[in-house]
């Protein structure tokens, strides 16, 4: 690989970020997203959880047959999203009891295995973990921000640790909450213009 | 017997598992460019999902809350769901080829399959009966298809309108997938 580790990492802030790049792991993305805090709680998640897969099927890549290597990746993931549940259970269990089935579900998020797969199956150690922390990074301030947004628009305010940091109407009195935002729908549309937001900019 | 109608009606329209509960959303994108392979998607999951529905079920009562081995929750559910999968793709080839080739490479997808991990996660947090299970699983796989149908024919048309430069293909989509949701936002009061 001619790429640097500088280079690996900071590819998954901008020209893979996932979700806008990388179509993938979509189901968080529009589930968690209704509160900046649970969006960035749910990218620290999977940012663990990528880190400590990449680093474990790099380090097994000439053990692993290739024949049953999605079977043993699903294994490595689903041991590191266990302890991912296990400690936000026992340190912040009012963020867990809020993400709820969606960190089991990071098991089945195609961001994780396409890693393992596209990447550390193919390369050392460190452009695996350097790989694994620039898309974990890049998840989370894709969630961030749409977590930002959505809250801002839908609710009218930003919070941080179950203090609210910014009130909308603070700047603006006669704010009024747009409800839709925080829904379902608005998960969807939100997040469709913020591709073509990405889109828009990234042409240019 | 009206509980099960409840049920049913709640699983397959108030909380659509693709526009209300967000699972299983990649392939929602992935594969409803054409309404073929919609098509196709839609019964492996209807497939897949009653098994591993039932199975996780048998799995999580009889082996993990007997021998008090919850917190591997997350490892057996998968482990279950993906050697399912390549249970029911061997047997497929071998004894129903037709049907084999119908599903093509659906199946081996459904593993990284959210809605399939989520159904079964759902059916054992919300305590459901053996018979519940089930039925729930069947109707969630059916409002998956619908969903998933309802839109392949709504993007289908969406091919054949001009689309401005950057929101075209997933973008437009997704708010698309928006609008979908919100029709089905107004069953919410339903039940």
């Amino acid at each position: 690989m001619a790429k640097s580790l500088a280079q690996e990492f900071a590819k998954g802030l901008w020209e893979e970020i996932p979700p806008f790049r990388l179509v993938l792991g979509l189901c968080p993305i529009l589930a968690v997203t209704k509160t900046v805090e649970n969006g960035v709680g749910m990218g620290l998640a999977t940012t663990f959880v990528l880190l400590g897969s990449n680093l474990f099927v790099s380090l097994l890549r000439k053990v692993i047959p290739a024949k049953v290597r999605i079977a043993c990746f699903i294994i490595i993931i689903a041991t590191f999203v266990t302890v991912v549940e296990l400690v936000m259970q026992a340190y912040a269990y009012p963020l867990f009891l809020k993400l709820g089935i969606f960190i089991p579900l990071i098991v089945v998020n195609c961001i994780v295995l396409g890693r393992s797969e596209a990447f550390a199956y193919k390369n050392g150690v460190l452009p695996s973990l350097a790989d694994g922390l620039g898309i974990g990074i890049g998840f989370t301030i894709s969630l961030g921000a749409l977590g930002g947004v959505r809250e801002l628009l839908g609710s009218g305010t930003l919070t941080f640790w179950e203090k609210p940091a910014f009130v909308m109407t603070d700047i603006a009195p006669a704010f009024q909450p747009f409800q839709f935002m925080v829904e379902a729908p608005g998960a969807f549309v939100g997040l469709g213009l913020m591709l073509c937001l990405m889109n828009l900019v990234g042409s240019k | 017997m009206g509980d099960y109608i409840v049920l049913i009606i709640s699983c397959i329209f108030i909380n659509n598992i693709l526009l209300a509960q967000y699972l299983g959303n990649c392939p929602f994108l992935g594969t409803s460019k054409k309404m073929e392979t919609a098509v196709g998607m839609a019964f492996a999951v209807v497939f897949v999902l009653v098994m591993a529905g039932v199975i996780t079920w048998v799995v999580n009562q009889y082996v993990l809350t007997r021998f008090g081995l919850e917190y591997l929750r997350t490892i057996a559910f998968i482990l279950v769901i993906a050697s399912l999968v390549q249970f029911v793709e061997m047997f497929l080839k071998k004894s129903i080829p037709a049907l084999y080739a119908g599903l093509g490479i659906f199946l081996p997808l459904i593993t990284t399959n959210c809605a399939v991990m989520g159904v079964c996660l759902i059916n054992v947090n919300e305590e459901y009966t053996f018979v519940q299970a089930i039925v729930s699983s069947f109707a969630y796989a059916i409002g998956f298809g619908l969903a998933l149908i309802l839109f392949a024919g709504v993007r289908e048309r969406i091919m054949l309108a001009r689309v401005p430069k950057p929101l075209e293909d997933t973008s437009i989509g997704l708010v698309t997938a928006g609008i979908l949701s919100l029709t089905f936002f107004a069953f919410k009061g339903m039940v």
